[in-house]
């Protein structure tokens, strides 16, 4: 107990004097989740409508295997972008490893099954009210997808968040292909599992209570901003 | 110039679904103008009969000819379901929507949706989300939104069910003047009555077949069979 007290009385003292060592690996969870993000979000937001929309053989199994995808072990997406990125590696020449690029892509693979996913489940809900319609308005393929996206995008964000939400407390993936290198690749997960290792508690705690907060902000904001939950809307 | 789309040819349709035979045989013709009404009790095929002459399902037999390639049709007929199907967007937004898929922009397909969502007593709720307006007013926001495209065949499927009395004036109001208009209305229904207003040819269905079809006064005068004689007088059937 008086070590959660210790902690948030440490991270409410570097919150309050902007500690630039907190600032720094703040900012860079910060871009890297929002980056792995926004691209998870193109890639499935319209792989998930348009798998909700189209018929075709595979489509059972593409479904769960992008169900089975949710649930991937970041160590193993860590192991496979490492092997892809290092020296040696198909992709070695580009010189991505320990970068927080590397580091973006390992979170893109880990959160685009989540989010396309999930907005498949939204999309397919909506594609069943809007099927007939859509049809004899003679929408195109493409048209159809735009509606879904448009009409669905309340459901669509929740999509959008829940992998926002396994990015930014991810660890696992990040630690192997950033290699939590200070002042480079280092994130507010990676600090605690170093601070924790290094037995300060009251450190890693503070750094956690920090990532909590911003996870709260984030979703907070983006409901604010785009004003769910408001009566007389849908 | 461009060539009429009609008449619409059904030439022995038939429709299967999981091996049950639920339309057909049909042949028949629709011809352009005025308002032709399919009657007939639950089960009979008529939503099946409107669906299939719309496209909207496979034929398992048969086939089905428009006066021009099918794909030329597309666009210049329209339906309106018994359940209006409302897009989670404002009144105007939805009425105007079938002018956006045809490449308008927003702002000129939003004009038109307005004067025409006026046009049908929804003048006063352009803003308002959809899904929150009334059974009644969702009808006639379907009905507007079927008509923005000026379609030469409008196809309803019981517009009226479920709608007050108030409603469903509104409605024929807006149906005949699309007749008048030009527009060939092709609607289902189960009320006598509002056939009896509307209508100029009467299609009855039984059992998913057109087993009477007749002028409007001579059908309501002088039913020829048996269930169109029960249905109109509202006999209970076995």
């Amino acid at each position: 107990m008086n070590d959660i007290l210790l902690g948030l009385a440490e991270a409410a003292r570097r919150v309050v004097t902007l500690d630039p060592d907190l600032v720094e690996i703040t900012r860079l969870s910060m871009a890297v989740t929002l980056s792995a993000t926004a691209i998870a979000s193109l890639i499935g937001l319209p792989l998930g409508a348009w798998i909700a929309v189209h018929r075709f053989r595979a489509r059972r199994l593409v479904i769960a295997i992008l169900n089975a995808l949710m649930g991937l072990p970041p160590v193993v997406v860590g192991l496979f972008v490492y092997v892809l990125f290092s020296r040696s590696g198909p992709l070695g020449v580009l010189g991505l490893l320990f970068t927080p690029t590397a580091m973006v892509i390992a979170q893109v693979i880990i959160i685009t099954p989540i989010v396309a996913s999930i907005a498949h489940q939204a999309v397919r809900d909506l594609w069943a009210d809007y099927h007939d319609l859509l049809i004899s308005l003679h929408a195109s393929r493409w048209q159809r997808i735009g509606a879904l996206l448009w009409d669905g995008r309340r459901a669509l964000m929740t999509a959008s968040l829940a992998g926002f939400g396994r990015a930014i407390g991810e660890v696992g993936a990040i630690m192997i292909v950033g290699g939590n290198i200070d002042h480079s690749t280092r994130v507010l997960t990676t600090a605690i599992a170093l601070e924790t290792g290094k037995g300060n508690f009251d450190l890693a705690l503070a750094l956690g209570f920090v990532l909590i907060a911003l996870a709260v902000l984030v979703n907070l904001a983006i409901h604010y901003g785009t004003r769910t939950e408001r009566s007389s809307r849908w | 110039m461009v060539a009429a789309i009609l008449p619409l040819v059904l030439d022995e349709i038939v429709l299967r679904r999981q091996g049950r035979r639920i339309l057909g045989p049909v042949s028949l013709n629709v011809e352009a103008g005025g308002i032709t009404i399919l009657m007939g009790p639950n089960g009979s095929g008529k939503t099946s009969l409107l669906r299939a002459m719309h496209g909207l399902e496979r034929l398992s037999a048969g086939s089905l000819h428009w006066r021009v390639p099918e794909i030329e049709t597309r666009a210049r007929q329209a339906f309106v379901f018994q359940s209006p199907i409302v897009l989670r967007r404002s009144v105007v937004d939805n009425i105007a929507y079938p002018l956006i898929l045809d490449g308008m922009s927003r702002k000129a397909a939003r004009a038109l949706a307005a004067a025409r969502a006026e046009e049908v007593g929804l003048g006063e709720l352009l803003g308002r989300p959809a899904q929150v307006i009334s059974g009644g007013e969702k009808q006639k926001l379907a009905l507007a939104r079927a008509l923005m495209r000026e379609p030469e065949v409008l196809f309803l499927d019981e517009p009226c069910a479920n709608l007050d009395p108030r409603a469903m004036r509104d409605i024929e109001t807006i149906l005949r003047k699309a007749a008048d208009a030009g527009t060939k209305i092709v609607m289902s229904t189960h009320d006598s009555g509002q056939a009896r207003r509307l209508a100029q040819d009467i299609l009855f269905l039984c059992d998913g077949r057109v087993i009477e079809a007749a002028p409007s006064d001579a059908f309501f005068a002088l039913p020829k069979t048996p269930e169109a004689r029960a249905h109109i007088n509202g006999d209970l059937l076995p």
